[in-house]
């Protein structure tokens, strides 16, 4: 291919910008086929025990209502994976907010009013939904895939004794909510047996085949659409309630159906980020090298689900040290299932590893800078294999310069601006790199344009803006004439838009399509093509999904200052920077996008985001965007992001390594060390909102 | 959500006559609230009565100085009015640290005085909540109460009223203007709110049917130095944990006028007339502050989960009143 093209690394604009910001973007819940009815589900209203009885009667009588489902009348389904999709199959409430019916109506309007009508008598059981790192139900997982369990080096606990150096502390993350944008919705139609679906999720193809299987079908008999997506954050990684009983009410009405879930139902059924407590226990020699580190991390689950926050992760990853134990717990308890949220396990696990560091540096006297750079590794702790791009004293170093550090006072309180202490932190970051088998189609028409096929999926990335990139380096042409067909699982399949695997995973397979196209072209010696165009098909199995004999990770470098107001307990961020070694940037713009998203939601974290699990009624307090805060304009200042160019041969044919969470890993520990920094007093739960700090500030002064 | 009946008045007379007429009437002005909890359930009525293009938009002022604002009047256009913003800077500035610059642009005066609690429970139809539906029981008390009151609150209720303008006004001594069935009359900002007591249901002191027609400020506190100062989870668009507003008025060293009304503190605004008392007469010392406000909170009662908001109360407070006593009185006009 000609040197001179290079779509790639380019800050190309996103392709449907101008849709989204026009309101032409159609999402899932803005398709109205003809007759289309409306569905509004039931939540449980106990924590924990049985329906006893439904009565419809004061629903149905609701003028417009057509259906009151509840698993005394809906159809039977297959029994799911995920347990979490067997809905209004029996009679069981495993959590406050589990749908127990189901009203489908005219209208809207109709529906919600029919869906307050529905009386459930329950019988209600005894509930326990509250984390303690000393339940006797707590148990340690199996490690399904090197991530939870427990893994252990040396002799961790004689180690950290003998040392001359300890740090032994606790850390608190409270239950977090994904609160994508567009909440989860889905219209459903079957016509002639054939199921169609727009659903709001981050992989159509999974969602079908699940459909497929949930009302045993074959795979082709469904199709699924997710053109548009207003965002996921791992909540819509898996097909969720919803969109099951958006297709059964569609089946038992014969009607299309329009399910679209109000958001004070999320927290309860589309999962969350469990609560952790992180025991860290972390042992240096007097140089600064660690000796041991010992991360225990406490975590729920649902009694339906097992899903573990794999807090400890990446504290394989992180740091060399000859004795180690990491371990994962889990106690199943009375509460909506927990899943996937942004780099799950390593923003709470690294928010505290990376304050217990600081605390480590602060022990021995030494920069937390240099503490990390004194703690470098060529070599994966845990796996003992090489990394095959590692960088991150580039980064910390490449972040200390452009942020001023060697101008910082390293002392606590050094600096006072009225009632305002201002302070200094930072964190180091890193995710995995991941990619999953990917199907692809590239084809080439005689007017010398290009289509690439591929079920990907568009969360507000620029995944349809990065794929045209690739294929248009690959197959040697301007990007302008490829044009991108992804969110159909009637396209080539895919896997979906989460780990931080999307392009790497779709990309790999719309390079290799591409690449075999532009081979067939060049073997055709110019000859003009057929009407209908030439294909060539792409299958990543087993080359995406292979092993390597490298570690491979994405790392990065977290830089924040803080004002915290004395009076008030307000925390304030002044400024926040990340330097990332991620591989190949395959877009500039919408790269940047991605890290300063995650940095935001970093800061969230940190500063604003929680969520109470009510222990006397067993669900979250903060069920809306009024009670569940996220960060608002006023609360996010300028924020740097940085790349440093990393050329790494083992990832994939695009060189890339996931960009779309190591935003959010290390920013709260970044924020917090610099809380500590500003006023000499270490918190040690989040989120740092006013009530927590001032009282620390209290009982510290 | 039911269905109801929309009736649009044209005068305040219709607008009494037809809420008189018909049970279950609500007055709708800028709908940020009462639209809300009609889709939460919480609010059924049978019939809104839309209020809010009645000829009550404007900012007048008398000739004994004082300032009258119409009930209809948008919360944006009363903060960036220069009235409000030359003599009562409190009120401007409470009104800037409430809600998003969209939901300023529709709420109204009126309606900001009768927005409701955002407690959880009273907001959830699973939950009991003795306000929403008397005799339930309370919610908080079994569950989490960080957000909720610290004074005044009752077995029955520990819910704060969520509304920033109410706290200025209490502070400003307004008065609310109110037309109802019997003719028109007028209570004190800093009255018009109840303590929940065994009857939380009732939020305010106003007579079924009665509709806010209007508040007026009074030429007593106009160029007063005066402030807001709220502190909340997050820099903006979220309910107080606490907030004051003060009035401060020193003349010869000594202090002569001062009015301070706490915000996220108690089921309606909290006028802390003992710290008032306390103050006048003195020198404006941080001693004579502290001594003052701690005399107002010491009959606080935190619940399980809120005793922060004693010591942020008694900090915001201070630093407002220590503030203001340095700073030179604003000019009367």
């Amino acid at each position: 291919m000609p040197d001179t093209v290079k779509a790639l690394g380019a800050p190309t604009e996103r392709r449907e910008g101008p849709d989204k910001v026009t309101g032409t973007a159609r999402y899932a819940a803005e398709y109205r086929p003809d007759g289309c009815a409306y569905a509004w589900p039931v939540p449980a209203g106990i924590a924990r025990g049985k329906v006893t009885a439904v009565d419809d009667t004061a629903a149905l009588s609701v003028p417009g209502v057509i259906k009151v489902l509840s698993h005394l009348n809906a159809p039977r389904l297959a029994e799911p994976d995920d347990a979490t999709l067997a809905v209004l199959q029996d009679e069981r409430v495993p959590h406050r907010g589990w749908y127990v019916a189901l009203v489908v109506a005219d209208t809207l309007e109709a529906a919600r009013e029919g869906a307050g009508a529905v009386r459930i008598d329950y019988a209600e059981e005894d509930h326990d939904v509250t984390l303690r790192t000393d339940h006797p139900d707590a148990y340690v997982p199996e490690d399904k895939d090197g991530t939870s369990g427990e893994h252990v080096r040396g002799d961790a606990e004689a180690a950290f004794e003998s040392a001359p150096v300890h740090v032994d502390v606790e850390y608190h993350v409270p239950p977090l909510h994904n609160h994508p944008m567009e909440p989860h919705a889905a219209t459903a139609q079957w016509q002639d047996g054939q199921l169609t679906v727009h659903d709001s999720s981050q992989g159509a193809t999974t969602v079908r085949d699940v459909l497929a299987a949930l009302f045993d079908l074959p795979a082709d008999r469904v199709t699924v659409v997710s053109e548009h997506v207003g965002g996921g954050f791992g909540s819509k990684g898996t097909p969720r309630p919803h969109v099951v009983l958006a297709a059964m009410a569609a089946h038992v009405t014969g009607r299309p159906v329009k399910l679209a879930l109000p958001r004070r139902q999320l927290p309860a059924v589309v999962g969350h980020r469990s609560p952790t407590v992180h025991r860290l226990r972390l042992a240096a020699q007097d140089d600064a090298t660690l000796l041991s580190v010992i991360h225990e991390v406490t975590g729920y689950t649902s009694r339906i689900k097992e899903f573990v926050e794999t807090g400890a992760a990446a504290t394989r990853v992180m740091y060399p040290s000859p004795h180690a134990r990491t371990t994962h717990r889990v106690v199943p308890l009375d509460v909506p299932s927990p899943s996937w949220m942004r780099a799950p396990g390593e923003a709470p696990g690294m928010y505290a590893l990376e304050s217990a560091m600081d605390e480590l540096a602060v022990e021995l006297g030494v920069d937390p800078v240099h503490l990390r750079l004194r703690n470098d590794t060529d070599t994966e702790p845990d796996s003992a294999k090489p990394f095959s791009s590692r960088h991150l004293a580039e980064c910390l170093e490449e972040g200390a310069r452009r942020f001023g550090w060697a101008e910082r006072d390293a002392r606590p309180r050094s600096r006072v601006h009225g009632s305002v202490l201002v302070g200094s932190g930072v964190a180091a970051a890193t995710y995995p790199v991941n990619a999953s088998p990917s199907q692809a189609v590239a084809h080439a028409f005689p007017d010398g344009s290009y289509v690439v096929r591929v079920n990907a999926t568009d969360i507000g990335t620029g995944a349809r803006t990065v794929l045209a990139q690739v294929a248009a380096d690959a197959l040697g042409v301007p990007v302008e004439r490829v044009r991108t067909e992804i969110g159909s699982s009637d396209l080539p399949a895919a896997p979906l838009a989460g780990g931080s695997s999307g392009t790497a995973s779709w990309g790999w397979a719309v390079h290799e399509a591409c690449a075999r196209l532009a081979e067939r072209l060049t073997r055709s010696g110019g000859k003009e093509l057929p009407p209908e165009g030439i294909s060539a098909r792409a299958d990543t199995a087993g080359t995406a999904d292979a092993d390597s004999d490298y570690a491979r990770h994405a790392f990065g470098a977290h830089f924040a200052e803080v004002g915290v107001d004395t009076v008030t307990g307000e925390v304030r961020v002044r400024r926040l920077l990340g330097v990332y070694a991620a591989g190949r940037i395959l877009n500039a713009r919408t790269a940047r996008s991605q890290f300063v998203g995650g940095i935001v939601m970093g800061l969230g974290m940190a500063l604003t985001e929680g969520s109470t699990m009510d222990p006397a009624f067993g669900d979250f307090t903060e069920s809306d965007l009024a009670g569940y805060h996220v960060p608002a304009h006023a609360d996010v200042p300028v924020i740097e992001a940085h790349w440093i160019d990393e050329e790494d041969p083992h990832l994939n044919p695009m060189g890339s390594k996931g960009i779309g969470e190591i935003g959010i890993v290390g920013t709260a520990a970044a924020i917090g060390n610099a809380v500590y920094h500003a006023t000499g007093v270490r918190l040690r739960e989040l989120p740092l909102t006013p009530d927590r700090v001032l009282t620390a500030l209290d009982a510290g002064a | 959500m039911k269905p109801f009946r929309y009736v649009r008045a044209h005068s305040v007379e219709e607008a009494t006559a037809a809420h008189a007429g018909r049970a279950a009437s609500r007055y709708l002005g800028g709908g940020t609230n009462l639209v809300d909890l009609m889709k939460l359930g919480v609010e059924r009525p049978e019939t809104l009565i839309d209020v809010s293009r009645l000829d009550l938009d404007g900012v007048e002022e008398f000739s004994d100085g004082s300032v009258r604002l119409g009930a209809t009047v948008r919360n944006s256009d009363l903060a960036a009015h220069p009235l409000i913003r030359g003599r009562y800077p409190v009120l401007s500035q409470a009104l800037l640290s409430g809600a998003s610059g969209q939901l300023r642009n529709a709420a109204t005066t009126g309606g900001n005085l009768l927005q409701r609690t955002r407690c959880p429970y009273f907001q959830d139809l699973g939950k009991p909540c003795n306000k929403r539906e008397p005799g339930s029981g309370c919610g908080a008390r079994d569950g989490v109460s960080r957000d909720h009151a610290v004074l005044g609150h009752s077995a029955q209720c520990v819910a704060t009223h969520p509304s920033d303008m109410a706290v200025a006004l209490a502070a400003l001594d307004a008065q609310v203007e109110l037309r109802g069935p019997q003719g028109p009359r007028t209570l004190p900002a800093a009255e018009f709110h109840r303590l929940p007591g065994d009857r939380p249901d009732r939020d305010t002191e106003l007579d079924h049917g009665e509709l806010i027609t209007g508040v007026v400020l009074p030429s007593s506190a106009a160029g007063l130095p005066s402030a807001y100062r709220k502190v909340r989870d997050r820099a903006s668009y979220a309910f107080a944990l606490a907030s004051v507003a003060v009035v401060l008025g020193v003349e010869d060293t000594r202090v002569r006028t001062v009015r301070i009304a706490f915000g996220g503190l108690a089921h309606r605004p909290w006028r802390a007339l003992r710290a008032e008392e306390a103050l006048v007469g003195q020198e404006p010392t941080d001693e004579a502050f502290l001594r003052a406000i701690d005399t107002e909170l010491s009959e606080a009662e935190p619940l399980r989960d809120n005793a922060f908001k004693v010591p942020l109360a008694r900090n915001i407070a201070c630093d407002l009143l220590r503030h203001l006593a340095a700073a030179p009185a604003a000019p009367t006009s």
